[in-house]
């Protein structure tokens, strides 16, 4: 038995085809990323059921949900799955309990222990229990929609840009609770988004489509780093690194990460000691130099080797540096790269002026 | 004098005959016309408008067209006539049964059209979610669909009693005027008239109207008061 989801879907329409074969591990957050139009949702409703494929295969933990050359596919209320969508979809005749008790009451004889009170408290909705959908805001009404999925019992959860409807402050108040999940539940998410730092916080996994192909997928730590995915590239450039926390300075509110390529001071105080924290290093904030600079206000400055460097067109060249079994990536302008005569093996320093700490654990 | 003479008398017979026959119809109508207004506010088939100009005629023709092809259809050498001789040894024309049938067709589009907009109104996005939720077709159909239509049926369940309990024509054609079997109180009324008894007639005429004003009062309060909601 393999312990993962396996799956092959081929749908065409008129404007757009999807051909994608997948293995999905089954655990963590796995990003499904692409510009819009890619395919994604797509993919989504071909896995809960939503969109007839032409051809659709899906297994699960060797469960065999979908094989349409062997004429099977089960209806969509008995594949367990919960789908969030990028509206709540709220049933607007109940109030918050009956929402979140429709699914808990159809989960069969499901025995996972879904435990009403602990999804309930996990995404903090003890005081909206007793309201109607249409007492609450967008934010508080996407919390109700992703607890009534849960409770569904499902063995995979779908998650179709549940943010991409909701403003920059109710992002940021869910995406707390969606690092809840990760770390408090053991499902697998699949997590539709064209957003590369919602991605890049929460997943673990990353699947890139492009016009209804899979140009990478992989662990996130590998796919970012991988130069030849030009939707990666540019401005969102950047690379997700796992750090342990190793002291913290109360003087300077300063705290130190160790990584496999050195250590890394990061402003403020983050997890306990010896926790498991995520770093995003983004591109654009690693500068190099040949000679370790004797005043800078940067402070943090490691040593690394150049791995691979890639021209693009415009004036920038992004290369990827490696330190320990770590990569960064830089964002240089060709004139640098020359100026610096950068080839793949040169050793060097880098300058990180930032580094963007997540508290999600591996 | 027998007591039933005595409900004649005072047209409470053909009162109470007609509301049996539109509560029936009603039921009825709610039984088939639930399905087929999903069906038809579902469908792609090119059809479409065909069928729902066929569910519209009633509302169209002249009830005295209807009543003919059905007394036809109904009659003891009609299609669905012959076949009901066979099964029941009765007639289906000048009975309480084909009043019923006739009625479901005459009232159809009354039921048909207020269920077709609830649920064209409706849309998929909740019935989706219900679906993933773990809740077969027909289940999110109970749970999720009637309960957000309900303004849908109470239309629905009003214009086909109302409609049915004012029929004349169609009943007239195919019913006769027997008391107690097919005399309804719209003909009754018309007896009434027709023997120059016009007490008896404006009594009947008045109860009517007055559950006409009634039943539709009712319907465009509570549909308001839904609105406001």
């Amino acid at each position: 038995m393999n312990a993962a989801v396996d799956l092959h879907y081929v749908l065409r329409r008129t404007e757009f085809s999807l051909d994608v074969d997948l293995k999905i591990p089954m655990e963590g957050i796995t990003g499904i990323f692409g510009e819009s139009g890619s395919g994604k949702t797509t993919l989504l409703r071909c896995i809960a059921g939503l969109e007839v494929p032409s051809t659709g295969q899906f297994s699960i933990n060797g469960d065999v949900w979908q094989d349409t050359p062997k004429k099977i596919s089960r209806a969509i209320h008995e594949r367990q799955i919960g789908y969030v969508f990028q509206e709540p979809r709220l049933f607007a005749h109940l109030n918050v309990r009956r929402n979140l008790e429709y699914g808990w009451r159809r989960r069969g004889d499901a025995d996972d222990g879904v435990d009403f009170d602990q999804i309930v408290n996990l995404l903090d909705l003890e005081q909206l229990i007793d309201r109607t959908p249409d007492e609450l805001s967008g934010g508080e009404a996407q919390r109700v929609a992703i607890a009534r999925a849960l409770l569904s019992a499902p063995r995979l959860v779908l998650m179709d840009e549940p943010l991409a409807a909701l403003d920059r402050a109710r992002k940021d108040e869910i995406l707390p609770f969606l690092d809840r999940l990760h770390t408090e539940l053991s499902l697998p998410i699949l997590y539709v988004s064209h957003n590369i730092d919602e991605v890049c916080r929460l997943c673990d996994h990353l699947v890139v489509l492009d016009r209804g192909r899979v140009l990478a997928a992989g662990e996130i730590q590998s796919v970012l780093v991988d130069l030849d995915l030009p939707l990666l590239g540019g401005d969102e450039a950047g690379s997700v690194i796992s750090g342990t926390v190793e002291a913290y300075d109360a003087d300077y509110d300063l705290t130190r990460l160790k990584f496999s390529g050195g250590a890394l001071l990061v402003p403020g105080r983050f997890g306990d000691m010896q926790s498991s924290l995520r770093l995003r290093i983004r591109a654009n904030d690693v500068s190099l130099c040949r000679d370790r600079p004797n005043d800078s206000s940067i402070l943090n400055i490691i040593p690394v080797t150049v791995d691979e460097i890639q021209i693009g067109q415009g004036p920038y060249a992004l290369v990827r540096l490696q330190v320990g079994q770590d990569f960064l990536m830089a964002r240089l302008t060709r004139r640098s790269c020359d100026d610096l005569r950068l080839k793949p093996g040169d050793e060097l320093l880098a300058q990180i002026k930032s580094v963007a700490v997540r508290t999600t654990a591996e | 004098m027998s007591e039933m003479d005595a409900m004649n008398f005072s047209g409470l017979g053909p009162l109470w005959l007609s509301v049996q026959l539109a509560a029936v119809t009603t039921v009825v109508l709610l039984l088939i016309g639930t399905p087929l207004a999903w069906w038809l506010a579902q469908t792609k088939t090119r059809w479409k408008s065909a069928i729902e100009a066929a569910v519209a005629l009633p509302i169209v023709l002249p009830p005295t067209v209807m009543g003919f092809y059905l007394l036809i259809l109904l009659g003891p050498y009609g299609a669905i006539g012959r076949w009901w001789v066979e099964l029941t040894g009765s007639t289906l024309t000048f009975s309480f049964s084909g009043l019923v049938i006739a009625s479901c067709l005459y009232s159809l589009p009354f039921a048909v059209q207020p269920l077709q907009n609830a649920f064209e109104a409706h849309g998929r996005l909740e019935l989706e979610a219900a679906w993933t939720l773990g809740a077969s077709r027909l289940d999110a159909f109970f749970t999720v669909v009637v309960p957000q239509s309900a303004r849908g049926f109470l239309n629905a369940i009003v214009m086909a009693f109302a409609h049915t309990l004012g029929e004349f024509g169609v009943v007239l054609m195919v019913g006769g005027n027997i008391p107690g079997e097919t005399q309804v109180i719209s003909i009754a009324i018309y007896d009434q008239v027709e023997s120059m008894n016009y007490a008896s007639a404006h009594r009947l005429s008045a109860i009517l109207l007055v559950f006409a004003f009634t039943a539709l009062f009712a319907m465009y309060f509570i549909n308001r008061r839904w609105q406001r909601r």
